[in-house]
């Protein structure tokens, strides 16, 4: 579980996030949303204690964050962060095996345990038989797969991914939030389609210009006048084989005629 | 047992119960393999490399004068005393500064590149060659009046290397925190700014030897070794290799990036200062025993990368392996290439090392 209340970081004086919190129970995805700027990946940050907030506390199974140091903070969160690639040569068992470092000891070889994990990860994301390849030779969607295996060879119960879906093709994108949402670890998750956030996420939070706007269901945060007021633009809620769904249109566009049922109340 | 648990658990179990375990054997030996290998070839390398030069003589030979003077036996007339004092006094110091000056290049060329995530970082980033340069360049054309000998020359060279070092550092965390980015930039500009401080002064002096004895500086040479000088830069090599190694898990990480070590929980900025400040320690003893020796520290932490891969546990023994290994026989061309003739040594790394940077270069790109 991880409780964050009243999160506020500063940038030199200035604001970014404003008494921001959230609640991610144990075993729920919970989607992270908001315009370009509105402090997701920030707020993000801090719940792994890569940010120190000027101001507010981060939980994680009732223990404050901060407190947690090194290995101990690694094998209870697990995070696949946005990061500009290495020019290094590192393949992907290397990259999966990072995953297992905070189990070893400091001068510890790998062991069997740690290579069958690791073996087991990649298998899990369907890219077992990437092993020996170059991580920068991978396609987007390859890397995305490796990275959640490092999460899962990392064994955590908490999971924070930041917009794991950038450049992945729909299928992937689909493949992998289903994947996530399958692990029953407690997830947090950067989206920036809210479309994949309704579908794949228990709950979630809305955030613009650092601070909360809404918290709950997706019916209850993907609601028209808050996406208007956030966003700037028209959202049509619809119903799809009960999976609820949205159809933008710009405010200067007549409305789109859309054939789905529209969502009661 | 709720449904939310038993997903839990089938998340965490199947990891352990799997029979796949990534051909972890092969693994093992491989990196084994490789490392007793290079040892092997170092301890052979060693007294051949020590019979080798001008004068040549037989590695038994070497092995009886090495074998007497350990023993302490007195002189038992199956090798001459000029070949026991080329061996013990000129050969034998040269031959393990060489080794220990190369892994020490080498383990530096690892960390700097983990580092910086660059693949054309090396141990001259910091501009540690061309403070050491400067600031003997400095006591070479206005301490010579003060009589400054060679140890305070060596002295004045390790503390314009670490004072570089740290500066390049400072400049690159000013206002922030330091990137590697902000590294490279620093380092680079520090140095050319060092460079034309040492040409200036080369340029100023009236002194006609001023020029040659910057040019060791620069080019680096082991023609200077000696017993002290052996020892210290052991030592140092030593240290680093064993801090390095203790390192080794969060290099891995931070070789990756700044949010992959904050990830697994480790602080980027600050193990990026105690790596520098490390290795510009050990660069600049290295430099003030054996100058600015170039190539090294940038070519061999590749080979190794090709060899074992790039997890730090294994490159940092096999990467200081190979270096000592390289600079050993480097320095064995040096001497003998155009013999009675010495080579500056920095000529001989170039000249191997470039080829060697160009193989690395298409063999990179054949891979992409």
């Amino acid at each position: 579980m991880i409780t964050a209340t009243d999160i506020s970081v500063g940038y030199g004086g200035k604001l970014v996030i404003e008494s921001a919190g959230l609640q991610a129970g144990s075993g729920e995805v919970v989607g992270l949303i908001g315009p370009n700027g509105s402090g997701k990946s920030t707020l993000l940050r801090t719940l792994y204690a890569a940010l120190k907030p000027t101001a507010g506390l981060v939980l994680v199974d009732e223990r404050p964050v901060t407190e947690l140091r090194g290995n101990e903070l690694a094998r209870r969160i697990a995070v696949v962060a946005q990061e500009t690639p290495t020019e290094l040569p590192v393949s992907v068992a290397e990259m999966v095996l990072l995953g297992r470092a905070p189990h070893r000891k400091a001068l510890a070889a790998m062991s069997r345990e740690d290579h069958r994990a690791v073996a087991s990860a990649l298998a899990r994301v369907g890219a077992r038989h990437l092993a020996d390849r170059r991580y920068s030779t991978l396609s987007g969607g390859e890397k995305q797969r490796v990275l959640v295996a490092r999460t899962l060879a990392q064994q955590a119960e908490h999971l924070l991914l930041d917009e794991p879906t950038n450049h992945l093709d729909i299928r992937y994108q689909h493949e992998l939030l289903r994947m996530v949402g399958e692990l029953g670890t407690t997830t947090v998750v950067v989206l920036h389609d809210l479309n994949l956030a309704a579908r794949y996420c228990s709950k979630l939070v809305l955030l613009a210009n650092g601070g909360i706007i809404a918290a709950g269901t997706p019916h209850q945060v993907l609601a028209p006048e808050l996406l208007l007021q956030v966003y700037g633009i028209h959202a049509q809620p619809v119903l799809v084989d009960g999976i609820l769904q949205l159809v933008f249109s710009l405010a200067d566009e007549p409305e789109l005629q859309h054939s789905g049922s529209p969502v009661p109340g | 047992m709720t449904p939310l648990d038993s997903a839990v658990r089938a998340h965490r179990e199947p990891l352990a119960g799997s029979g796949d375990d990534l051909d972890h054997d092969r693994r093992a030996r491989h990196a084994w393999l490789w490392i007793c290998a290079l040892l092997s070839v170092l301890l052979v390398s060693v007294p051949v490399a020590v019979g080798l030069g001008p004068v040549a003589i037989e590695p038994g030979t070497v092995l009886q004068i090495l074998k007497a003077h350990l023993s302490g036996a007195a002189d038992s007339g199956a090798f001459s005393a000029s070949d026991e004092s080329i061996v013990l006094l000129l050969r034998v110091p040269r031959v393990l500064l060489g080794a220990a000056v190369g892994a020490g290049l080498a383990l530096a060329g690892v960390a700097l590149q983990a580092l910086t995530r660059n693949i054309l970082a090396e141990p001259y980033l910091l501009g540690v060659t061309s403070g050491a340069s400067t600031l003997s360049a400095a006591s070479i054309l206005f301490g010579a009046a003060a009589g400054i000998g060679t140890a305070s020359l060596a002295a004045s060279a390790f503390a314009g290397a670490l004072a570089a070092g740290i500066f390049v550092y400072l400049l690159a965390r000013i206002g922030s925190e330091m990137t590697s980015t902000r590294l490279v930039l620093a380092g680079v500009s520090v140095g050319y700014v060092l460079h034309a401080l040492t040409s200036l002064l080369i340029f100023a002096s009236d002194d006609p030897n001023a020029g040659r004895s910057v040019l060791f500086w620069t080019l680096g040479s082991l023609a200077q070794a000696t017993g002290q000088s052996v020892m210290i830069t052991w030592v140092v090599v030593l240290g680093t290799a064993t801090l390095l190694a203790y390192w080794s898990r969060p290099l891995d990480a931070l070789a990756i990036g700044d949010g992959t070590a904050q990830a697994l929980g480790i602080a980027p900025a600050k193990l990026r200062a105690s790596v520098m400040v490390v290795t510009a320690v050990c660069v600049g003893a290295l430099v003030a025993s054996s100058g600015g020796i170039g190539f090294v520290g940038l070519v061999i932490p590749h080979v190794a990368r090709l060899c074992v891969g790039s997890t730090h546990r294994i490159l940092i023994p096999v990467a200081a392996l190979l270096g000592a290994v390289f600079l050993v026989w480097a320095d064995v061309l040096a001497r003998t290439a155009m013999a009675p003739q010495e080579l500056p040594l920095g000529i001989v790394t170039a000249l191997l090392g470039a080829p060697l940077l160009f193989a690395l270069v298409r063999k990179l790109n054949a891979a992409q």
